[in-house]
């Protein structure tokens, strides 16, 4: 069993990112680390090849610091990585990314791909589909569990907006996960020194095959504004009065 | 212009109907497209409220859960019509279709988008909200755009669609793969959290799924009220997915909603801000949730729960 798991490397994952003058988000120099929402997948993967024998792989694009979040997943216990720096994908879009990570994943062979439902920083929430269409591969999104059943299929269930149902896959699939789906390992001390000397793939965009063309950005940012906070708001500690005043709120919004 | 319609055979989503209010805004000649079971009586509503086609077909394949043949045939579509701009609800489905018509289009993609100023620019809440960008759109038609719950309001216009059957087109290597096993639909009794008047939200300060029951105490005294969470109550398991407000999960905007012991992180305040009115208790005063309160209420919610409750009884006669 061959796995790849998308991993990103995110800017203040426990804080809220910043804008930089070229309104892209401020990566060098921040705090950043593998998306928490990362390590989820990449444990079920763990699990799935300590069971079944194989390989995980963890692909990421990003810049010369994410080198970072590809060695967290090392360290966790990942026997590989593949990491794209580019500065002419500084910035890219969902399609740019795609198409590099699909042309980085395609030499791998992999019969799963696993991904988070959606990133930390950007939560569009697309990018994995459209890496599967890419590879021409099946998905199933929103997975809050995950199973291999006879290597030769996978079976999840996964969140719909009706409820949830478990669906099966033929593999090679790719399929989004949720928190739900393991809970991810601590790395050990043994883990990060091991990851040190475990092989790091730094292919370039010529190596992937991919053409100016291919990771021509589509998208310009034409303004950036701070969101309008609430204003009027007031905080009370609480006492014997509360009640009666949130009563009266709810009696003034005419819902009692 | 372009909708994307989520269809189901238990009607059309209120997305499709809110899409319809923004394409009519700004686009002539707007379309929407309604594939899967279902999608035949959706066409009605979709043509009151401002769609001139409607692009449809029941046929069962649609609904498969990987949305390859749904994303196939509408790439179809737009290449053969030169649809300039498909716009997707951020759904479980609008994003898997999307996702997947971007690498057969090549076009460009903005997710969480709340409005669309013209054609060729969006502008989307970003870093949990507490930015705005307005962002230029190029590329291959079609552009797609991701629209948040709720950006718009739905309008009825009174029009008839015109109704333009569409066939199946198979994705390459086939389709209809994956085989949907069992079904579970959420238990849904009174009004749905994106319908109800007043929402009442729990998080990780209710301490246990046992706290939601202070929740639907309230709810009963105060009535139509749906029961929401955060995430982090989803995650611990103490409550159903369904009932997840915020990024990932509802985007609600009541009369009224009510916070208990949600700190009010980015991911959550994205799903609740746009609320009329907002209570929130929580012991901790540097809550961020503080902040896009109303009224903020620093002290124990097992306490101002029970009394707020008793209150309202007294004063509904509930």
């Amino acid at each position: 069993m061959n796995i790849a798991v998308l991993v990103k490397w995110v800017p203040e994952p426990q804080g809220t990112p910043t804008l930089g003058p070229d309104h892209l988000l401020v990566r060098e120099g921040a705090d950043g680390a593998l998306d928490p929402g990362d390590e989820y997948g990449l444990e079920r993967a763990l699990q799935l090849v300590e069971r079944d024998g194989g390989e995980v792989t963890v692909v990421s694009m990003g810049p010369e610091v994410a080198v970072a979040a590809v060695q967290r997943g090392l360290a966790m216990g990942a026997d590989r990585g593949v990491l794209v720096t580019d500065d002419t994908v500084r910035g890219a879009d969902t399609l740019v990314t795609a198409r590099v990570l699909a042309a980085a994943i395609r030499p791998i062979g992999a019969d799963l791909v696993v991904a988070a439902v959606e990133s930390t920083d950007g939560y569009t929430g697309t990018l994995p589909v459209t890496v599967a269409e890419l590879l021409g591969l099946p998905s199933v999104t929103f997975a809050t569990s995950l199973d291999i059943v006879d290597g030769s299929h996978v079976r999840a269930e996964r969140q719909t907006a009706a409820g949830a149902e478990v669906v099966s896959s033929p593999l090679p699939a790719l399929v989004t996960v949720t928190t739900g789906v393991a809970e991810p390992r601590y790395p050990s001390l043994k883990g990060v020194m091991a990851a040190k000397s475990k092989p790091l793939d730094r292919p370039s965009l010529a190596d992937l095959g991919l053409a100016a063309d291919d990771v021509r950005p589509s998208q310009t940012v034409a303004s950036v504004e701070a969101a309008p906070l609430k204003a009027g708001g007031r905080v009370i500690e609480a006492g014997p009065e509360t009640a009666a005043e949130i009563a009266d709120l709810l009696a003034e919004a005419r819902v009692i | 212009m372009w909708i994307w319609a989520d269809v189901s055979p238990e009607g059309v989503a209120s997305s499709a109907l809110e899409l319809l209010t923004k394409a009519r805004a700004i686009g002539k000649d707007v379309g929407a497209v309604a594939l899967g079971p279902g999608a035949s009586g959706a066409v009605d509503q979709l043509g009151e409220h401002g769609a001139a086609r409607v692009y449809t077909s029941d046929d069962q394949r649609f609904a498969e859960p990987t949305s390859r043949v749904a994303a196939h045939t509408l790439g179809a579509l737009v290449a053969e019509h030169s649809t300039g701009v498909v716009l997707f609800p951020s759904s479980y489905r609008g994003r898997d279709v999307a996702g997947r018509l971007q690498a057969i289009t090549g076009s460009t993609l903005m997710a969480n988008a709340v409005d669309l100023p013209s054609i060729d620019r969006a502008r989307a809440e970003i870093l949990g909200g507490t930015t705005i960008v307005e962002v230029d759109l190029a590329g291959p038609a079609p552009h797609l755009v991701l629209m948040r719950p709720r950006s718009f309001e739905p309008e009825a216009v009174g029009g008839t669609a015109d109704v333009v059957p569409v066939d199946v087109v198979e994705p390459p290597g086939g389709a209809a793969v994956v085989q949907v096993l069992e079904r579970t639909e959420a238990a849904s009794d009174g009004p749905t959290l994106e319908g109800a008047k007043v929402v009442l939200a729990g998080g990780r300060g209710l301490g246990g799924p046992d706290g939601f029951r202070l929740l639907q105490e309230l709810g009963d005294a105060i009535g139509d009220t749906a029961i929401g969470a955060s995430r982090a109550a989803v995650d611990a398991g103490w409550v159903p997915y369904a009932m997840q407000i915020g990024q990932t999960g509802s985007t609600v905007k009541p009369e009224v909603y009510i916070a208990a012991g949600i700190s009010g992180a980015l991911q959550h305040a994205v799903g609740m801000k746009g609320s009329r009115r907002i209570v929130a208790i929580t012991k901790d005063p540097e809550a961020p949730i503080l902040q896009l309160a109303d009224l903020g209420v620093v002290g124990d919610l097992f306490q101002v729960l029970p009394a707020l409750t008793e209150e309202v009884r007294r004063r509904t006669g509930r």
